[in-house]
């Protein structure tokens, strides 16, 4: 199942789609179900399941804690494959956000064989461009996955068209420079980084790094096909660490401002 | 100066032909600086102003060429001739000096005026530190919060060459996650910023720029050697960790057949326990901070932590390059323990009043051990060649501790003299020297 549906639908309804990120196995593996199921049902429309990496260079202190804590806690690749079959099993498209050496380490055709069999939609690869990824791009093909590759505003013009030529599903364009993190005020380096984009390809073209709140996600939303918030679903779980019922209802309440910002975009 | 052994245009060795080693697996943010620095390195490297500029301050600033110095006492107790490329007299006590010159000086040329550096021990932090302050530039270092405070008095050295220094507390708080700060500061800075590399790993270009740097160790010592005694080494040695001194001594000499490549890598409590860095020796192929190359990691990818009594090796990488000399058996990578470590590092502070950094003495111990035998194949013309990469004063600290030195009792019991088996001394096997 490609991310395809969700983005059409989402257009056919004349708005941006929600696309969440938790990583597995944070704070534990059953809750992190739990807790991604909540955001589904609360209205994201695409799911990002993180993979907990020990050296997480492109993420700020948020996500690195959570990833910190899910490998302390144990979190295996196979638990991070379960995560994404459980949260799959709800119909929503369901991707693995992952640094690479752990693909690589699987095994990158086995990884995307079980990816595939979990019901993943596909692999977004945050240290892995297109012109370095030979093999997971054979692999992906074999398996029907999507891949999505980021652009940012540093990248040149034919960079952006080389990736986005190489992405299936949607292109992930990051809107500052610099790791993720919720973020005071959107960057202006978005919107024409997107338009850059558009130029090249009719792929959905998604903004994420530090969309907090339904006001940015509806500023977001204005211009681009998705907004993806990651930082800010990890801080409300990190803020209610000691009571995971009222973690839930703050999750909940999150992603419904959020889903009511990409209508409004 | 190109060679069979060089990358190719995208930074992997052995794209002939086999396992391909380094490459860029880096953030798609980063890659329009790695682009702009790869092509100021060769057209740096290219321009002979450039090159002139940089032999010109390695001179006059660094101290450099460093002496090769015959190890005589040393050579006699071990039966083959021991020649110290004396890294150690460099300015700021290292051959890390001639890695951040080189970059700090392609920093000016590009117009950038912040350089980053991580560290570990922080000779890396005050080397950086160090360019910085030569070329007016402002520097900030990523230290490992747990290295901050092992390492005081060189967070103070950078402090007073004008650096910031950032403790990192994220991760294992250590080297690896230092680089991983700088790489996270270097995405939001990179339109002024230079990242200078301590090490001859991490992304395209960079382990072939920092090799570029270095080779000026081994250009040196190998027309020294030719010089002073008329024939190339048998063997030359160097220690690795990342592995710039070793790269750096093994570049000129890959293409002399006849010489025999050996690092050796730190052992930690010995490759059999969880607690060393013995990264070629028992890593697996993986990647980590954007090169593919040999890395201690779990049947996951997790990094492993990993050991070293040496902060300056205590790294779970290693240079792409080596990965690729190991692998087609250019070079020959081996453990050397801490304890064989600190052993070797008593004993040439002994028979030749030279304090090793114990880095280096990584490097002696595993020469050693080369020497003796091929001084038994050979006789005493046999020749090694070490690089003497750093001197020891950082390492006083450890020193210290493990030698149970200062203690005014013990010098005074137990006076540090002869050593064992030399044969100008006492004689063979008083065993003293397992007392150390």
């Amino acid at each position: 199942m490609s991310v395809a549906t969700a983005f059409e639908r989402a257009r056919a309804e004349g708005r941006a789609a929600l696309v969440g990120y938790l990583p597995a196995g944070f704070p534990d593996v059953e809750f992190s179900i739990e807790a991604i199921r909540c955001m589904v049902d609360s209205g994201c429309d695409v799911i990002e399941v993180g993979l907990p990496y020990s050296d997480p260079v492109m993420d700020g202190p948020t996500i690195q804690a959570a990833a910190q804590q899910a490998l302390e806690g144990g979190t295996r690749t196979t638990d991070v494959l379960r995560t994404v079959e459980a949260v799959a099993a709800t119909g929503t498209p369901t991707v693995v956000m992952t640094y690479w050496n752990p693909v690589e380490r699987y095994g990158v055709d086995r990884f995307a064989a079980d990816l595939a069999s979990a019901g993943g939609a596909g692999l977004i690869t945050p240290d892995l461009t297109p012109d370095s990824a030979a093999g997971w791009t054979a692999a992906a093909d074999v398996h029907d996955l999507d891949k999505i590759f980021l652009v940012a505003p540093s990248s040149t013009d034919a960079r952006i068209a080389m990736t986005t030529a190489a992405c299936r599903g949607f292109v992930y364009a990051t809107a500052v420079m610099g790791v993720t993190g919720a973020r005071a005020s959107s960057s202006d380096l978005a919107g024409p980084l997107v338009a850059r984009t558009r130029a090249t390809t009719d792929l959905p073209v998604c903004v994420g790094l530090g969309v907090s709140h339904g006001d940015q996600a509806a500023e977001v939303a204005a211009f681009a096909d998705g907004v993806i918030v990651g930082s800010a679903f990890v801080r409300t779980l990190l803020d209610h660490a000691d009571d995971r019922a009222a973690g839930l209802s703050a999750l909940a309440g999150l992603t419904a401002d959020l889903a009511d910002g990409v209508r409004r975009g | 100066m190109t060679s069979t052994y060089d990358a190719d245009l995208l930074g992997y060795f052995g794209a002939s032909g086999g396992q391909q080693w380094g490459g860029r697996f880096m953030p798609e943010a980063l890659v329009a600086a790695l682009d702009e620095l790869t092509e100021a390195w060769r057209d740096a490297m290219a321009d002979p102003s450039f090159v002139a500029e940089f032999e010109a301050i390695l001179v006059d600033y660094a101290g450099t060429p460093s002496r090769l110095y015959h190890a005589e006492r040393l050579s006699r107790r071990v039966g083959a001739r021991i020649l110290l490329k004396r890294e150690d007299l460099n300015h700021t006590g290292a051959h890390k000096i001639r890695n951040v010159l080189g970059q700090a000086l392609l920093t000016r040329r590009m117009g950038k005026t912040r350089v980053i550096a991580e560290t570990g021990a922080g000779q890396h932090g005050v080397a950086s530190a160090t360019a910085a302050a030569y070329f007016g530039m402002d520097c900030t270092v990523y230290m490992g919060a747990v290295d901050t405070r092992r390492q005081a008095l060189n967070v103070a050295r950078m402090h007073l060459l004008g650096a910031k220094v950032v403790p990192v507390e994220s991760g294992s708080a250590t080297l690896k996650d230092a680089i991983n700060e700088a790489l996270r500061d270097w995405v939001a800075s990179v339109d002024h910023t230079a990242y200078l590399f301590g090490t001859a790993a991490g992304p395209h270009p960079f382990p072939s720029m920092v090799r570029d740097f270095c080779r000026g160790i081994g250009d040196e010592a190998r027309a020294q050697c030719l010089e002073q005694y008329g024939v190339l080494p048998d063997a030359v040695a160097a220690c690795v960790g990342g592995g710039s001194n070793a790269i750096g001594l093994f570049t000129a000499f890959l293409d002399d057949e006849g010489v025999a490549i050996h690092g050796f890598e730190p052992g930690g409590e010995g490759v059999d326990t969880p607690r060393h860095a013995a990264t070629i020796h028992a890593g697996a192929s993986g990647v980590l901070h954007g090169a593919r190359t040999y890395v201690l990691q779990d049947e996951d990818g997790q990094t492993i932590e990993s050991h070293s009594i040496s902060a300056g090796l205590d790294y779970p990488g290693v240079g792409p390059q080596h990965a690729h000399l190991s692998a087609i058996g250019r070079a020959t990578y081996t453990p050397v323990t801490d304890a064989e470590a600190m052993e070797a590092m008593a004993l040439l502070s002994r028979t030749e009043g030279i304090i090793p950094a114990i880095e280096s003495a990584h490097a002696l111990a595993g020469a050693l051990r080369v020497a003796e035998r091929l001084g038994q194949e050979k006789g005493p013309e046999a020749t090694v060649l070490v690089n003497l990469s750093g001197r020891g004063d950082k390492d006083m600290g450890t020193a210290i501790e493990y030698f149970g030195l200062g203690d005014p009792d013990r010098v005074t019991a137990e006076p540090v003299g002869e050593v064992p088996g030399d044969t100008t001394g006492a004689g063979e096997g008083s065993g003293a020297g397992e007392q150390l």
